[in-house]
Parts: structure tokens; C-alpha cells; sequence
């Protein structure tokens, strides 16, 4: 009763647009017409609008990926643009249904905040980027260096972990969002920038002089970074899951975007069974059968999106390095679909 | 017969007044209770839904993260109440230095709007209207931005007379060592004070009885300056310097200042005054004309005019609105999470909300600070209000 | 002979005897010169003001115009256009910079063909805008209904988009630039100004739970800092709402910034009330007024007349606290300029400052103009008074 009211009275105080999201994320999609897709916004090669609106990033493909499983049209997704700070707030409480935007899966994230890490997209580390006339080699002549980072993130704990763990001094200079902390690095408020080193290859494009500056060779955390959902909805975190393992397997079978229609006529039972013409792997999902050979038409596989956004086919030119599948010296690995 | 006044007691019921007061404010409460109810209720549900922890028990768990500017000591490994207080400091001093170099100001651009000098008046006035209409934050991120590119790089250091270094990773000053000797130099300083008020107290009663006026202001310094001057020959100097150094990247030693301060009490300190100038103002052109001509008729000249006769009659106007400037400067220092100075509110909902993910405690003892800070104001201000206006007979 | 006893009394000898000696007449009191001696060169002290006034005029000018005007760069598309070159020895505002992100300024990424609804919004809000404001329209009272109760509805339609008549349904995550200012300060005023006048007459309720109730949402809220009753919205609104409503960030923004304005607007309104005598609510009880009627045919539009002007001075407060909604990730005009001026295709020492005095000049052209307004309201009404 009292939900009824409460609910009416909200409902005409925040009128229409407010939405309606349940335990049953996939058919509230479905009545949408559309996914709403929590995303960076401005981070090259993850997650960043052009001036026109238009989204790209290994991130925002992941989406697309979503939506062209879902819709058949990898278009039906609306990018909501999240900070670092209100993510997950913005997840748990509805206003999007997945949360694809370079976030660390850590234990506690995974277990105290009422969501559930899907896979890992990508196995990134927190890096140091400091100016060339610096002439600094390694992170651990940094004692006393001062440091802009972006605050409430792990990379700020991470930091402060690594400074303590090498008996150095630390100079942190904190800013509410990552384009105020590399904006003041530029402007040499800071002698270094931290960040996970996608990210750093990315910002580094963005910096008056780029060849002024270089990212140091120290890694000094394990940022595995993958899609988060929402707690108790498992036909929703399976979808999530899948379709990141579906792009995989289409990788690891040389299933791309150009030769996925030739492909499907392919005998190997892999194949066929990726591609939905064995088999009813996508109904187990609440999906048609062919889900994964929309992803694959749409948006390509994991490498095709890799390299287009991240790649060698981006500005970014970050090699695949422990993001190579497991049979080429990675660790993208995809459990079987059978 | 019944039937009538049946009718007329039910009337006079629903048209009774303090019936339907009675009724009207029974209906918000129970509004104002479902609304609360209903809020909480949801708060348990998601709360518990999304497995957030709720209480204060974060207060000591450690911390972890760094903060530019600790007034007290602090390390990643102190607790979350820690970092709370280090927050609620770096408030407190900007707002508090805020306030005092905005009075001045403020004092200072008020007056100079009024001169008889059209120039002045008119640079005045151009400041006021320019500063008032431009948002606080465009003229803190301009001052940012403006601090951080004037200011040279650490090696290009300039160097403040005294020692001190000043770059664009902030302002770098000798820090005094005091040795145990120095407690006399201190006590001096106590007994110079104390003998500067005592003086005034007797000026002031030798000029009401004789009229005989004496320069309080110009003794009260020399003893202030001159005593604790005399204590440091005596004692020999007991206080060392320890001198920013310039190390490989940053200066080593020394007082910090940071740049974020630096453009933050600047922002404020510049558009705060702007409106503490148009308060003076009013209150100046509240007092009477003839008051000032009065004085001068008795040959006063216009500083002490202003200082003896205006000043004290204005003050009665000005403080109630300065007040709410006051308090106006302090919750703006919060606009300081935008520029990256660690004051409450960007360490406590910026980091710490976001490390504990415990959104209605972190805000709820944010908006608490704030609130105890504007009571405090302005009780403290209206006690000030109180003495001044005694002098009205 | 007692009278000269007192006067010649040791006791007040500092009483002079005789007069000064008058002094010499102004040379000139008239005319240029005259003024000149008597505003700018009376005495020592204010040569010396002048004098140093002058200087900073002219160290400050010169180079200000310079750099907004003539070294400025007007036309490019790349930050090559703007960077010192040995033919270009100066480079002062690249304007050019501006110009080519205009759209983006001021409409953030509502998608291209949809941009002609915003500005039918704008020609809207002007519409209304100028009805409210020009004292002698006709038909006043109903500009009040179109500017707090039509346009708000159909501006809501033709922004959010109404799929059954066309109107492509835009998310408010594209809003951006001038849009997203304008929409913020013109529901903050819609929705402000009507519940701060409740709040005012519930101050001044003799129902001491409205009044108190009034009187504690009033307190708190101006006590606390406007981006502490954002972060409230943005990150404590959604836990205190069912999980099935959950309201997007730009509404969450908008429900913080008109409760924050609500309050103040009702110290407004109640300074308004005060001033009107008592008279008026006897007279309107006496001729058999109900309290609702007195408020609405007598009261009200004399409080709200007196007051005009400071409501408009609250809502120039209130234009300038939008910049705030910056701070909890909302696209508004000042972001748009923190974005844009990131941009590598446009990084050169000069955008920063070209930005950021573009911003100054956006907000100081409509703050200027609303207190010049103000100011106008303020005069006539004293005028009316005179009379």
C-alpha cells in the first residue's frame, strides 16, 4: 500500500521521465526499445563522444555489442556519460543497466556494493607518466615528486600504497575528475600523472606536446577492468557475461565482421554452435539463437574491436600485450560454448 | 428546531478557525511523516538491496589516500575521522583568512566608492559591478588557471626577501624553530599587549575627562613591536629558520602554501569584497548627511569624520548584511573541490563518499558542519550586533 | 558682566575670540578646469589617488584591449591559427576557437537536426521573458500563466521530444552548453518563486507546525553550501525513492537547485510581505475575504511589486549558482568551455584565457542587464511613490 502511494506521489512530482527499471533487465530493455549504457565519456579509446554525439571505445562497443544481441541493431543504446564518482550509485539505482566503463573489479566492489563484475574486457595497471626533461626512468626515483591524480578512485590508493610500500615521499594533488588532474599536470602543477596505463595512452595524445612526455615502464597494480551489472538479476548477468565471451571465441576462430555470413555456413561445430546454426545456446539466454553472429556482424570480435578502438587502427597504438587471447600469450580466455 | 441547529453548530465547525487550523496542520504533519516514512522505508530497501553498509562505524577504519595540505598530522594511514578533521581545518583557515582580508578589502572599496575623488569612485565601481556579475567559479578557475601559469617551475624559482620560494608548486616560507628561551620572547609579547589595552582604557578615559586626545595607536605599536624586539636581544635570538630547499622536483622544508589556496582565498577574498563593499556602502549612505557636515562644521577632517562619526553610526547597518557575507564566504569556500584544494567537502564527498560508498552519512555530517558553522557565525556576529547597536540611545 | 566673566573663564580658553581670517576665493569653480580641481585634484591625498588611478588604468587597458581585439584571431580552424609564428609575432583571444565550438557552447550534444527545438525554446523563454518583465504589457496576469504553467509544458515536450507528434525523443544526457544553463535557471525560477512564496506565508502562519516546518527547511538550506544540496540530490535523491523511479541526473540537479532557491526566494518574499502594512490584511478580513482570497487579490500583488527587484537580484544570485551543477558531472555552458578548451586541436597558450572571457562576457551580459533591470524596477517604484 504504502509503495503504491509513495510511488504515485513520486510519479507526479518526477513525471516522465522517470524510468522504470526490475528484476527482469531484459525484458524492461526489450519494453524500452533501447539499453542504457553507463560509459566513461571522456576517455579516448574507452569511452568519449565527438562533438557530434557520436560515441566510440572499446567500452562503448561492448554495448553496441549488447544492443546488436538484443535488437539486432547496435544502435539501440543510449550512453549515459558517468563519473568516476556517482557509477555506481547510477547503476544500483537504475538509470543504467550495465555499467561499462573502465571500472577495477576489486573483492570489495564485487561483494559490498551490490553488484557483480561480468568478465574482464581488459587487463589494464596503473602507470606513471612523467615530462621528458624530468629525465626520470623509473617510478621508484619519484621520492618527493609531486602527483595529480583524480580522487575516490583506486588509482588513489593504489598510489599511496606503492609510495609507502618503497619508503618514498608523496605529493599527491587530488582533483574531483581526471580531465582537472591532467589539465594541471599540463599546466606543471605536477611533476607526474597517474592513471591505469590505457588511460595514460590515451590522455597522453591530449597534451599540448605529447612527444614532451613519457609513460614510465612500472605497472604497479592489477586493474582488470570489465562490465558490471546489478546484483539478483543472473538471466542479466549471464547476457553481459556471454556476450563478452562470445566475442572471444569469435576472435579465437577467426569469426570476423567481414567473413561472419561465410562463416556461418562453416562445418566446424565451434563455429556452429557460436553461431547459433547448432544447437539453442542463445534461447538458454533469453536471446535468439543467432545472438552471437549479430554481435560478431555488428561490432566485430574482441580483437577487431581492440584494434579499432585501442589498437593499432586508433591513435592509442597500444599493443595487445596480456590482452592477446590465451593461446598467443594472453589472457582473454572464453569458457567453451557448448 | 433540532434540525437548524444541527446545521448551524456543523457551519460553525467547518468555518471555525482554529478547527480548521487544527486540521490543516494535522494533514502536513501526517504529510510531512508519510513523505519522511516513506523516504527511510526506500533508504532501508535500497540500502539493503545494494548491500551498503550504513552507521558510523567507517569513522575508523584507515583512510588509505594522501591530502595536499594537513594542518595536523595525517598519513594514508590514519582513519577516515582523521581525514574529517584535516578537511574541516583547511576550511576553516581559508574561510577564516578569507573573512578578515575580505573585511579589509571590502572596507576599502566601499569607502573608495564614495570618494570625493571621481576617478576612484568610478574604478571602484567598475570593480563592484564587474566582480558581482561574473559566477564565483569562472573567477576561481581563471584564477587557477592564472596562478599556475604565471608562477615559474621549481628551478626557475622566484625568491621571496626572507628566504622564502615562490613557483607554481606554491609559496615556500622559512619555518621558525623556536628553542626554549623563546617563552620569554612570547611572554613579552603577552605583557606588550597587555600594557597597549591597558594604555587605551587610560587614553581614552584621561581624553573624556580633560579632552586632552593621546597617540594610542602609535605608543600601543611601539610597545607591541618594541618590547618582544627588546626580549629577542636579550635572550639572544633564540629561534632558528629551517630554509626551503630545492630538491629534484619539489622544494624540501619550509612552510607550504599551495597554489590551490593561493587562487582559492584569492577567488574569494576578491569576489566576497565586492560584496561587502556595496553593504559598506549602503550602510555609509544611511547615515545622515548632516551627521558628516555636522562634524565638519567642528573641523573635523574627513578621515577622523569617517572614523569617529560615520564609522560607528554605518556599523549598525553594515553588520547584519555582513554577516550573511561572512557566512556566504565560508559556504562558498566549498566550490574549492573545483580547483582541487583539500577542503571538506572535496575530501569528505569527494574521496571519502566515494571509498565508503555511504552517501546519506557523508553528506548528512557535511551539511551538520556547515550548518553548526553558519549558527556559530552568526550567533558570534549578533553579539557583535548587540554591542554595537547599545550605543543608540 | 557675568556673561564676559564666562566667556574669559580659564576653563575655556580654547574657545577662539575672534574669526579666522576668510580664504581666498576658488580660483575657478566652474567649467571643466573647475571641475577637474574639484573631483579629481582637491588636496595632496587625492592627486596622489588620481595619479595612481591613471597608472593602473593604463597599465591595465591597453594591453586588455589589445589582447580581446586587435592581436585577436578571428578566423581558423586548427590551433596553428592561433600560436606565435614570426609573422605573428602577437596572438591575443583566438576567437576563431570560439566561434567554431559555438554550437557546441551552446547546445552540447542535442544531436544536429534536432537543434532548431532549442531554439524554439529560446524564442519561448524570451517570449515569456519579456512579457513578465515589461511592466506595462498588456494582459499581464496572463503572461503569469503562460510563463509558470504553458511554457513550461510545452518546452518540456519540445526538448524531451513527444514521439507521437515527431519529436524525436532526445535524452537529457545530450543536453549541453547554454541549453542546459538556460533550462536549470529557468525552472529554478519557475519552480522557485511560487514555492518560496508558500514558504514565506508559511513563516508567517500563526500554525505553529507550518510555521515551524517552513521555518526549518528555510534555515537548513541556507545554511548549508549550494554544491552540498547537489551532491544531496545527485547521490542521496535515488536511495530515498523507489527502486522503480529513479529520476535522471539532470532532474536530480534541477529538484536541488529550486529547493535552494526556494528558500531564499522566500526570505525574499517575506521582507516583500512585511512591508506591507497592516492595514491591508484588516481591510481584506473586514470586507469578508477569505485568507487564500486576501493573499491572492491583496497582499501578494503588493509584496510582489515591492520586492520585484530583489527577486530579480536573487535570481541573478541564483544564474551564477548554476555553474555549480558543473561540479556533480552536468554538461552545463562553463563545462562546455572546461571541455572544449582541453581540446589538443585547439591547445595553445591562449584558449584557456579566450574561453574563459567568453564566459565572462556570456554571464556578465545577462547579469548586468538583470540588475540594470532591477535597478529600473527599484526606481520607478520609488518614483510611484513620490507621487
Amino acid at each position: 500500500m504504502k509503495r503504491v502511494f509513495v510511488r504515485l506521489a513520486l510519479a507526479a512530482v518526477l513525471g516522465a521521465t522517470a524510468s522504470v527499471a526490475s528484476a527482469q533487465t531484459l525484458n524492461t530493455i526489450k519494453q524500452r526499445g533501447s539499453l542504457n549504457c553507463g560509459a566513461n565519456g571522456t576517455l579516448a579509446g574507452f569511452g568519449l563522444p565527438d562533438s557530434q554525439g557520436r560515441w566510440t571505445g572499446l567500452d562503448v562497443d561492448f554495448c553496441k555489442a549488447l544492443a546488436a544481441a538484443i535488437f539486432n541493431d547496435p544502435n539501440k543504446v543510449k550512453f549515459v556519460p558517468l563519473t568516476a564518482k556517482d557509477r555506481f550509485t547510477a547503476l544500483q539505482s537504475g538509470e543504467v543497466d550495465v555499467l561499462a566503463r573502465n571500472t577495477t573489479w576489486t573483492s570489495s566492489r564485487d561483494t559490498s556494493l551490490g553488484l557483480n563484475f561480468t568478465a574482464v574486457n581488459y587487463y589494464d595497471g596503473q602507470g606513471f607518466m612523467v615530462r621528458k626533461s624530468l629525465k626520470v626512468n623509473s617510478a621508484l626515483e619519484l621520492n618527493d615528486a609531486a602527483i595529480c591524480v583524480q580522487q575516490g578512485t583506486t588509482t588513489e590508493l593504489n598510489l599511496a600504497d606503492y609510495f609507502r610500500a618503497n619508503k618514498m615521499k608523496l605529493k599527491t594533488v587530488t582533483f574531483a575528475t581526471a580531465d582537472e588532474a591532467l589539465k594541471a599536470y599540463d599546466a606543471s602543477r605536477c611533476d607526474a600523472y597517474t592513471t591505469d596505463a590505457s588511460g595514460l595512452a590515451g590522455e597522453r595524445l591530449r597534451l599540448a606536446n605529447t612527444n614532451d612526455h613519457i609513460i614510465l615502464p612500472e605497472i604497479i597494480s592489477k586493474e582488470p577492468l570489465g562490465p558490471v551489472v546489478r546484483h539478483g538479476d543472473d538471466q542479466w548477468f549471464d547476457i553481459v557475461k556471454w556476450t563478452h565471451y562470445a566475442m572471444v571465441t569469435a576472435e579465437e576462430f577467426g569469426v570476423t565482421r567481414s567473413n561472419v555470413d561465410d562463416q556461418a555456413k562453416s562445418d566446424n561445430p565451434e563455429i556452429k554452435r557460436l553461431l547459433g546454426t547448432e544447437g539453442k545456446h542463445g534461447e538458454a539466454l533469453g536471446l535468439p539463437n543467432d545472438w552471437a553472429a549479430r554481435i560478431v556482424k555488428h561490432v566485430g570480435n574482441y580483437g577487431e574491436a581492440f584494434e579499432r578502438n585501442v589498437g593499432q587502427g586508433s591513435a592509442l597504438k597500444i599493443g595487445r600485450g596480456i590482452n592477446a587471447l590465451w593461446n598467443k600469450g594472453g589472457l582473454q580466455y572464453a569458457p567453451p560454448i557448448r | 428546531m433540532s434540525a437548524v441547529d444541527t446545521g448551524r453548530s456543523r457551519t460553525a465547525l467547518i468555518y471555525n478557525p482554529r478547527i480548521r487550523g487544527f486540521v490543516y496542520q494535522a494533514l502536513l504533519c501526517a504529510a510531512i511523516a508519510f513523505l519522511a516514512w516513506g523516504a527511510i522505508s526506500n533508504a532501508i530497501d535500497n540500502l539493503a538491496r545494494a548491500k551498503i553498509a550504513s552507521g558510523f562505524g567507517f569513522w575508523h577504519n584507515t583512510a588509505g589516500f594522501d591530502i595536499s595540505q594537513t594542518l595536523i598530522e595525517y598519513s594514508t594511514t590514519s582513519t577516515y575521522g582523521r581525514a574529517f578533521w584535516v578537511g574541516l581545518l583547511n576550511t576553516l583557515l581559508v574561510a577564516g583568512l578569507g573573512i578578515v582580508l575580505a573585511t579589509v578589502l571590502g572596507f576599502i572599496i566601499g569607502i573608495a566608492r564614495l570618494s570625493t575623488n571621481w576617478l576612484v569612485a568610478r574604478l571602484a565601481g567598475v570593480y563592484v559591478e564587474l566582480i558581482r556579475n561574473l559566477p564565483l567559479l569562472l573567477q576561481l578557475l581563471f584564477w587557477y588557471n592564472a596562478v599556475l601559469k604565471v608562477l615559474p617551475e621549481v628551478r626557475d624559482s622566484f625568491l621571496v626577501p626572507g628566504g622564502g620560494l615562490l613557483n607554481n608548486r606554491g609559496l615556500f616560507l622559512p619555518q621558525p624553530v623556536f628553542h626554549e628561551r623563546f617563552l620569554a620572547v612570547a611572554a613579552a609579547l603577552a605583557v606588550a599587549i597587555v600594557l597597549a589595552v591597558a594604555y587605551r582604557v587610560f587614553a581614552k578615559r584621561r581624553q573624556m575627562r580633560t579632552g586632552q586626545p593621546a597617540p594610542v595607536l602609535i605608543v600601543a605599536a611601539a610597545m607591541v613591536i618594541g618590547l618582544p624586539l627588546a626580549a629577542l636581544i636579550v635572550t639572544g635570538f633564540p629561534v632558528d629558520f629551517t630554509y626551503p630547499e630545492r630538491g629534484r622536483f619539489n622544494v624540501r622544508g619550509g612552510i607550504e602554501v599551495l597554489p590551490e589556496f593561493m587562487a582559492l582565498l584569492f577567488g574569494l577574498v576578491i569576489y566576497t569584497a565586492a560584496f561587502i563593499a556595496e553593504v559598506v556602502r549602503a550602510g555609509i549612505q544611511a547615515v545622515a548627511k548632516g551627521q558628516a557636515e555636522a562634524a565638519y562644521s567642528l573641523g573635523l577632517r574627513p578621515g577622523p569624520t569617517l572614523r569617529l562619526v560615520v564609522m560607528p553610526q554605518a556599523m549598525r547597518v553594515i553588520v547584519p548584511p555582513l554577516t550573511s557575507q561572512y557566512l556566504n564566504l565560508t559556504k562558498n569556500s566549498s566550490l574549492a573541490v573545483a580547483i582541487g584544494y583539500p577542503d571538506l567537502v572535496q575530501i569528505f564527498t569527494g574521496t571519502v563518499l566515494n571509498q565508503t560508498g555511504q552517501a546519506i552519512e557523508v553528506v548528512v555530517i557535511t551539511m551538520a558542519v556547515y550548518l553548526t558553522i553558519s549558527l556559530v557565525t552568526s550567533l558570534l556576529m549578533n553579539l557583535y550586533n548587540r554591542r554595537v547597536s547599545l550605543a543608540e540611545r | 558682566m557675568s556673561d564676559t566673566a564666562t566667556i574669559t573663564d580659564a576653563r575655556l580658553s580654547f574657545v577662539r575670540d575672534r574669526p579666522f581670517d576668510p580664504l581666498p576665493p576658488p580660483l575657478v569653480h566652474s567649467g571643466a578646469i573647475g571641475w577637474l580641481l574639484q573631483n579629481l585634484f582637491s588636496s595632496f591625498t587625492n592627486i596622489l589617488l588620481t595619479v595612481s588611478c591613471v597608472a593602473m588604468v593604463v597599465w591595465l587597458l591597453p594591453p586588455l584591449i589589445e589582447f580581446l581585439i586587435f592581436d585577436a584571431v578571428w578566423d581558423g580552424s586548427s590551433r596553428a591559427d592561433c600560436i606565435v609564428t614570426p609573422q605573428r609575432p602577437a596572438v591575443g583571444a583566438c576567437w576563431a576557437f570560439v566561434i567554431e565550438r559555438l554550437g557546441f557552447f551552446t547546445y552540447g550534444f542535442y544531436p544536429i537536426e534536432e537543434r532548431w527545438r532549442v531554439d524554439v525554446f529560446f524564442v519561448l523563454l524570451a517570449f515569456g521573458i519579456g512579457w513578465m518583465t515589461w511592466l506595462d504589457a498588456p494582459r499581464r496576469g496572463l503572461g503569469m500563466i503562460y510563463f509558470f504553467a504553458v511554457m513550461p509544458v510545452l518546452s518540456f515536450f519540445l526538448l524531451v521530444g513527444l514521439p507521437a507528434i515527431g519529436l524525436q525523443a532526445v535524452s537529457t544526457a545530450q543536453w549541453g552548453g547554454v541549453l542546459v544553463t538556460i533550462v536549470v535557471s529557468a525552472v529554478g525560477i519557475v519552480v522557485s518563486l511560487p514555492l518560496g512564496v508558500l514558504l514565506a506565508l508559511g513563516r508567517r502562519s500563526k500554525m505553529p507546525v507550518v510555521r515551524m516546518s517552513s521555518v526549518i527547511f528555510i534555515e537548513v538550506v541556507r545554511g548549508v553550501p549550494l554544491i552540498t544540496v547537489l551532491f544531496m540530490a545527485s547521490v542521496m535523491l535515488p536511495l530515498f525513492v523507489p527502486e522503480s523511479l529513479t529520476p535522471d541526473k539532470l532532474l536530480r540537479a534541477l529538484v536541488g537547485v529550486a529547493l535552494f532557491a526556494a528558500a531564499y526566494m522566500a526570505e525574499v518574499v517575506r521582507a516583500g510581505l512585511q512591508a506591507i502594512p497592516r492595514g491591508q490584511y484588516e481591510a481584506a478580513m473586514a470586507v469578508g475575504l477569505s485568507y487564500w482570497q486576501a493573499m491572492r487579490l491583496i497582499v501578494l500583488p503588493q509584496a510582489l511589486k515591492v520586492t520585484l527587484p530583489n527577486i530579480v537580484n536573487t535570481f541573478i544570485g541564483l544564474f551564477k549558482d548554476t555553474t555549480l551543477v558543473f561540479i556533480v558531472g552536468i554538461f552545463d555552458f562553463l563545462k562546455t568551455i572546461e571541455a572544449a578548451r582541453g581540446d589538443v586541436n585547439w591547445a595553445t597558450p591562449v584558449t584557456s584565457v579566450t574561453g574563459y572571457a567568453f564566459a565572462a562576457m556570456f554571464y556578465f551580459v545577462f547579469c548586468y542587464a538583470m540588475s540594470r533591470y532591477a535597478r529600473y524596477v527599484e526606481h520607478r517604484l520609488r518614483a510611484g511613490d513620490r507621487r
